[in-house]
């Protein structure tokens, strides 16, 4: 019973979101609510508003009607998976840099005060000034025979979010050792590398779970926007732009991609949800993000 | 110290297994440039996403007409950040897809670009209203909401409208229009700008909510500014200027232009097979909103009054004309200069046309007729 009862309230969650969206769609104005000019809750026609059913049954039905074509589903469940691979090797790229720059910074004090400002800089760039310079950059380059591809820009822009929590939480998780295990440390007389393997690292789990939760949802929404931004086909950022042309005509079809999206974000959370499995035995007093 | 060294060579470790990632990653995918049997890579950068707008460069590479005159060519997607006139400048392509007056302002900037073959010779822009509006010419946008795409897509519209004598900062109600027609649908504007191969099929793909069927033509009236003398120069192919000095670059863009031009002859005359060269490119466009872009792109070349792609001084004229004198909602025009003679050349088409005629090719289309397409619900 204990076991159920987060999914019994996960699945109340989400019928919950359903019956808010058809019963404001039921009862709402239809014109929407409207204060001082600026729209604030929607239009509740069919348009602006699909009923919940006709974006189901969409699901079912094919693509076009060009013969062959794939049912909406699939398409969908193939460009989610395409893009879900670019977000995973984003992911680990952030994961391995963001740890790289906390293990640097907590060694060398002077490494901290000069990086830790610009690792929070990094942030404030808006991504669609980044997404050209990186596709720019990423055209110049050769590995041997083989060329640069788009996708490793999606994927470098999609790190280029993910390191910042990671670096942040892993630089906070080493350095919160007490003071009493370090001197036991030191007086066990353990270097430094062998603190970290054995004290540090354990110890900064706590902090490092909620920064990789978060690495995957940045991850998820960098590659997602990077593809739009730089024109990457084959995932589901792509998809959305192009069905948003028949938003009118065909008003099931552009939600399809974005519950692409969100099941791409919900996998990303459930493998590091895994993850902290995996490492319970060090997770005593986890703070949450 | 020591601990120090060991440090160093764990950093060293993990970036040489970050790099091994990456080139393992790298060499699933396979090489696209890989010249086969010596023919020259060559990189089309569009101006969007696959759709019909591009057919005739899809048709050419289906159809092998790039290969016959030894090019390998690759068509590059674009981004919504993608501006296809700095691939060019930057060497990352060798030739890009753009409407002349998005282009104008980059040269004046001082990229080096050339207009070498005008594809498209009329604009697909207009502005769509219903009926019941009243709207039928440019001057009866006054006191309207006007929608309006922003982003260098305007400037026909405005330029219409200052020729109406309307002042656009205080005689009309801009609305920002986004890329979708449900703003027009719901009534937030009242006349919308609209391609003819794109956003008036949406309309037309829509069920009026009124009579249970699609929206027809009849319910709608049409502002072209092709008809209303504003109408600015689309879809061109460029070239870097400089590189054209150089006589290889110079005797490629020949060939280019003659199997691009190829490739459009094609789609003149297989509408149906070049839409579905297009999906095939990847498009999820539907069916017959495939089928409609194509035969609306078809009308924007055919017939032509000087032979496809040769770029007709007026035209030309008119373009930079409106380019220096049309101001924008942000009191901005594209250019404040003539651009330089460099700016476009009808050298390459000529030759290219040339070869075409000895070779028996219809570049004028003078007996071609549009077909019609039914749009279906959705475009599906």
């Amino acid at each position: 019973m204990t076991r159920a009862r987060p999914i019994l309230l996960g699945v109340a969650g989400v019928v919950l979101l359903g019956v808010a969206w058809e019963g404001y769609k039921a009862l709402g104005p239809a014109d929407g609510v409207v204060v001082n000019g600026l729209t604030v809750l929607p239009r509740t026609s069919d348009l602006a508003m699909p009923h919940l059913v006709t974006m189901w049954t969409r699901l079912g039905e094919p693509v076009t009607s060009a013969a062959g074509s794939p049912a909406l589903w699939e398409a969908v469940v193939k460009a989610a998976g395409f893009t879900l691979g670019i977000a995973a090797v984003g992911w680990i790229i952030g994961v391995v840099v963001g740890m790289l720059l906390a293990i640097l910074m907590q060694r060398f004090r002077t490494a901290e005060s000069a990086l830790l400002p610009w690792i929070v800089l990094s942030q404030t760039v808006p991504l669609i000034a980044i997404a050209p310079l990186v596709s720019g950059w990423g055209s110049q380059i050769r590995f041997g025979e083989s060329r640069w591809q788009d996708w490793m820009s999606v994927a470098v822009i999609a790190s280029y979010l993910a390191f910042f929590p990671v670096s942040i939480g892993a630089l906070r998780g080493l350095e919160s050792p007490e003071k009493a295990h370090m001197e036991l440390m030191r007086t066990y007389a353990v270097g430094w590398w062998k603190t970290l393997l054995r004290l540090r690292l354990p110890a900064s789990v706590p902090y490092l779970i909620p920064a990789l939760r978060l690495a995957a949802a940045n991850a998820v929404i960098g590659t997602v926007v990077a593809e739009v931004s730089i024109g990457l086909s084959g995932g589901v950022g792509r998809m959305m732009v192009e069905y948003a042309s028949t938003a009118s005509g065909d008003p099931g079809k552009p939600w399809a991609p974005i519950f692409g999206a969100v099941a791409i974000g919900l996998i990303a959370a459930g493998v590091v949800a895994l993850l902290g499995l995996v490492l319970k035995r060090y997770r005593r007093g986890e703070v949450t993000a | 110290m020591k601990h120090s060294t060991r440090f160093v060579l764990g950093i060293s470790a993990m970036a040489v297994a970050t790099g091994l990632v990456l080139s393992g990653c790298s060499s699933s995918s396979p090489t696209t440039t890989s010249s086969d049997g010596g023919l020259t890579p060559v990189t089309l950068q569009l101006q969007w996403l696959a759709q019909a707008q591009f057919a005739g460069y899809y048709a050419a590479v289906s159809q092998g007409y790039y290969k016959d005159e030894g090019l390998d060519v690759t068509i590059k997607e674009a981004g919504a950040d993608t501006v296809p006139i700095k691939s060019v400048a930057s060497g990352d392509a060798d030739y890009a897809i753009s409407w002349v007056p998005k282009v104008l302002g980059s040269i004046e900037q001082g990229v080096n670009v050339t207009d070498v073959a005008q594809i498209f010779e009329r604009s697909g822009t207009t502005q769509i209203s219903f009926k019941d509006k009243n709207i039928t010419t440019a001057a009866d946008l006054k006191g309207k909401k006007v929608g309006s795409w922003g982003f260098g897509n305007e400037w026909e519209l405005f330029a219409g409208m200052q020729k109406a004598g309307i002042d656009t900062t205080s005689g009309i109600k801009l609305v920002q229009q986004a890329f979708d027609m449900k703003g027009f649908l719901a009534g937030d504007i009242d006349a919308a700008q609209a391609m003819t191969y794109n956003e008036y099929a949406q309309v037309l793909e829509t069920v009026n909510p009124d009579t249970g069927k699609l929206y027809t033509p009849d319910d709608l009236n049409v502002i072209n500014w092709n008809d209303e003398g504003t109408a600015m120069l689309q879809d061109a192919i460029w070239a870097d200027t400089e590189k054209l000095k150089d006589d290889a670059y110079d005797a490629q863009t020949v060939k280019f232009i003659k199997a691009s031009i190829k490739g459009w002859v094609y789609v003149r005359d297989n509408p149906t097979e070049a839409a579905s060269i297009v999906t095939a490119a990847g498009s999820t466009l539907g069916t017959s909103h495939q089928l409609w872009m194509t035969n609306e792109v078809n009308k924007l070349i055919w017939p032509s009054t000087a032979g496809i792609g040769e770029i007709i001084p007026s035209a030309w004229d008119q373009t930079v004309d409106i380019a220096k004198a049309t101001k924008n909602d942000t009191g901005q025009t594209i250019v404040t200069a003539t651009p330089p003679d460099t700016a476009y050349s009808n050298e390459y088409v000529d030759k290219a046309l040339k070869e075409l005629k000895d070779e028996n090719v219809d570049v004028m289309g003078a007996s071609w007729t549009p077909t019609t397409v039914e749009l279906k619900e959705g475009g599906k």
